[in-house]
């Protein structure tokens, strides 16, 4: 059998290789019209003609192969390991062809490596609307490589480029570029001391450091018996090189690339005049938000009452088909509360994807980097760090592996850092029961929903928290760096309907895979839990209620007393009675209390949590928030969700840091412990604090 | 005293002539900030910070304390 052949797909942030990837693949991974949504390598399997295979990597983009911070480094690494695994027998240089420029940087950077190099230049559908034409087989020539025009969006080319692929060995392996004229001496001696290894190969090595802290490297000692250059020195020749292979680039496109300006339709100064506006920028951003706040509130409202009472019934009716017995309640009391828990919020979880997804795909979200740089900053974040913190009220894991294209470590880590305070889509599930149950459902002047307000409200209390706790961070931590910014400000693009979809299926499904594993476990362990206890007050709850009743009671009251009796002598009921000092000053009761411990490992484990407890020795058929709605406090009486303790559990569920993941990813982020201690520690400490400081005033 | 990016008005072009500090982050160079090039003022943000630019066809926005870095000679 062949080997497969090694393929990387490199090329500038944003000119669609993850595209072309999916189209090579059939896989689905995340595009999107931003810089930089790519963090990570990723691998896919192609199918070539005539029986052969690719093994297809997807790398993070990147302007050069002069790293400057950590996804670009990624390539960098790969690139200079010729032991890696992944290492390519051919690299594809994606580049779009309204910045072949730019884009062509790269391709002379990675030819000169040595390693055979296709150009694939993608959008070539957009060719036309901007007036350009170019002369290929010109072009061939002088850049000695192959050429696929390809458009990732049309599906075009990509069979020509799969050719190519397979065809690789005919790729001439000759540099185009000679970086060594620009210190010719210093070059000289450098193939001297190391006569075996390709120059340019070496001089990365060596100026890699300077860019980028130091790095394992075993395949290459640069110290033995060579002396290098100055920091200050190499950066300047790193200038110089960039000035010559810009001439090189120059000479070529003057020869290939030619741009009808009348041709060229200008959609993207119009909308800037008004999207980036100093005054009208600001108000469109914000009145997008509260669209998207209103829409999740509004639109979501009728399949979720669908589902929430298709849980209830599915409840009662496994009950009645099932025959009756510890198997069947563990599935009608346990686990299936526990996963309407979850499935109902599917509805609201996917608006939120597809809103953020459209921002993203539209070219929109460079334009919110530009308009909050400066006041980002004064908080010690990059207006980078508003891509994380939109991305967060998804979910903080891919937000915090977003921060990755902040150049500056300082601004990185403390976006890493105040991440986990944004609305996240774990938070919603609590936020909406609560809000549903202790927030009038009516309208402020006459058009705005107060739930939806008070929803957009705990978003923007998740922001200020981000930002406020970013200051303080900003003037704590004394880490050193200089700050630079650059940012590519993408051509505004239609959102394409697929790319859109194919995020919010995925996310939304990794959503409900990933919490309702999470939820099924929790949910059976406490269904065990509950329906079992040590003490014989458990086992002759039955008798204690006829005892203290007599025969007052209706059989309806009468199991109610036992099933309460019970729960409370369950074992659950006696963790519950152990924790509960330490939640009642927040206004809460055991119950509560056992949901929020639960949801230390997620937060969306709330809702199922309290679904399962309440359902335990329940017969009505009864959606979760009626449960919720009947529960009464047992010392100050009066419903339990009421007004003080509903905005006390807001506040809780908006501070603490409830979620094992987001505490693993950010330790392997920032590579210690230190961090996400320090999130957990403070994070719960300021959500007991506000909780209990509101339910004390407001009760 | 020479003119920088950071002196452009808003539509305004300029070519740019040399860096007046070695610190420039090269990434800036690799994104086709180079001398001789041409460079427009397309749009700044409150306080004129960042400044969104357009550089010989390609889009980037940047701080205003690096545009004071490049400096140009005003075309028109
Ligand atoms: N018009 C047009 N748009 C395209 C084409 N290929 C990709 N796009 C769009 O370009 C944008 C970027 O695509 P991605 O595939 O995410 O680009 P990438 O190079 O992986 O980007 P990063 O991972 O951020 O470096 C998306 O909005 C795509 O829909 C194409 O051939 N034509
Ligand atoms: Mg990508």
């Amino acid at each position: 059998m062949p080997k497969q052949i090694n393929v990387a797909l490199i090329g500038n942030p944003n000119t669609g290789k993850t595209s072309v990837f999916n189209h090579l693949t059939g896989l689905n991974q995340q595009v999107g019209n931003y810089p930089g949504i790519t963090v990570e390598k990723k691998e896919g399997i192609c199918k070539l003609p005539r029986g052969l295979k690719a093994h297809i990597l997807d790398l993070p983009g990147t302007y050069s192969l002069n790293a400057s911070s950590l996804d670009e480094n990624i390539v960098i690494e790969l690139l200079l390991n010729k032991n890696d695994k992944d290492y390519p027998d051919v690299a594809v240089v994606v580049s779009d062809v309204e910045n072949l420029k730019r884009n062509l940087l790269l391709f002379t950077q990675i030819k000169d490596l040595g390693i055979p190099t296709i150009l694939a230049i993608n959008m070539a559908d957009r060719m036309d609307r901007k007036g350009i034409s170019l002369d290929i087989a010109r072009m061939e020539e002088r850049l000695k490589t192959k050429i696929a025009l390809v458009s990732a969006r049309k599906k075009t080319g990509i069979e020509e480029l799969k050719e190519l692929i397979i065809n690789h060995r005919q790729i001439s392996t000759e540099p185009c570029v000679n970086a060594s004229t620009i210190a010719p001496d210093y070059f000289d001696s450098l193939r001297k001391a190391f006569p075996n290894q390709s120059l340019y190969k070496l001089w990365l090595v060596i100026t890699h450091d300077v860019n980028f802290g130091s790095l394992n490297r075993n395949n290459l000692d640069k110290t033995s018996g060579f002396k290098t250059k100055e920091k200050t020195d190499l950066k300047r020749l790193q200038q110089k090189e960039t000035i010559v292979r810009y001439q090189f680039i120059n000479g070529i496109l003057k020869e290939t690339f030619t741009k009808d300006i009348s041709a060229a339709t200008d959609l993207r100064s119009k909308l800037d005049r008004v999207l980036t506006h100093q005054v009208w920028g600001y108000f469109i951003f914000f009145g997008i938000l509260l669209l998207i706040f209103q829409a999740i509130y509004d639109w979501s409202s009728y399949p979720m009452d669908l589902i929430d009472s298709t849980f209830a019934f599915l409840g009662e009716w496994s009950k009645e088909i099932l025959p009756s017995g510890m198997f069947t309640s563990l599935i009608s009391e346990g686990i299936i509360p526990g996963l309407g828990g979850i499935v109902i919020f599917i509805p609201q979880i996917a608006f939120l994807f597809l809103f953020i997804s459209l921002l993203e795909e539209s070219g929109y979200m460079s334009r919110v980097v530009f308009l909050m740089d400066r006041i980002m900053r004064r908080f010690g974040l990059s207006g980078k760090s508003v891509v994380p913190l939109v991305s967060g009220t998804a979910c903080a894991i891919p937000a915090v592996m977003a921060t990755r294209n902040i150049e500056d470590w300082k601004e990185r880590l403390i976006t890493i850092l105040v991440v986990p305070f944004t609305t996240c889509s774990a938070r919603l599930p609590v936020y909406l029961i609560i809000i549903a149950l202790v927030i009038p459902d009516e309208r402020f002047l006459g058009i705005f929903n107060l739930q939806g307000i008070t929803l957009m409200l705990l978003y923007m209390l998740g922001f200020g928290m981000s930002v406020f706790s970013a200051w303080i961070l900003n003037k704590i931590l004394k880490i050193k760096s200089k700050t630079y910014f650059v940012i590519e400000m993408p051509d505004y693009k239609l959102p394409l309907f697929k790319n859109v979809a194919i995020n919010v299926v995925e996310k939304t499904k990794s959503f409900v895979f990933g919490a309702g594993k999470i939820i099924l476990a929790i949910s059976i362990i406490l269904w065990v839990l509950a329906s079992y206890g040590p003490t014989e007050k458990f086992d002759n709850a039955e008798k204690i209620v006829s005892e203290q009743y007599g025969e007052s009671l209706t059989p309806e009251e009468f199991h109610n007393h036992v099933a309460s009796i019970k729960l409370e002598n369950s074992y659950i009921g006696m963790m519950g009675k152990g924790i509960e000092p330490i939640v009642r000053p927040l206004g809460y009761d055991w119950k509560i209390g056992i949901a929020i411990v639960s949801s230390f490992a997620a937060r969306e484990v709330f809702v199922g949590t309290l679904a399962t407890i309440y359902s335990v020795g329940s017969d009505e058929e009864k959606t979760i928030k009626d449960r919720m709605a009947a529960e009464t406090n047992p010392i100050l009486g009066g419903p339990l969700f009421n007004f003080a303790s509903g905005i006390s559990l807001l506040l809780f569920y908006a501070f603490a840091m409830q979620c094992m993941s987001t505490l693993a990813i950010v330790k392997r982020e920032t590579n210690s412990w230190k961090w996400p201690a320090l999130q957990l520690v403070l994070m719960s400490g300021i959500a007991y604090i506000a909780a209990f400081a509101a339910f004390q005033i407001l009760k | 005293m020479s003119q920088t990016i950071a002196s452009l008005k808003k539509g305004q072009k300029g070519i740019i002539k040399q860096f007046s500090h070695d610190d420039i982050p090269l990434k800036l160079l690799e994104m086709g900030c180079l001398p001789g090039n041409e460079v427009e003022l397309v749009q700044t943000a409150p306080f004129r910070d960042p400044m969104y630019l357009n550089i010989n066809g390609s889009h980037l926005a940047i701080r205003k304390e690096t545009a004071l870095l490049i400096e140009i000679e005003v075309v028109e």
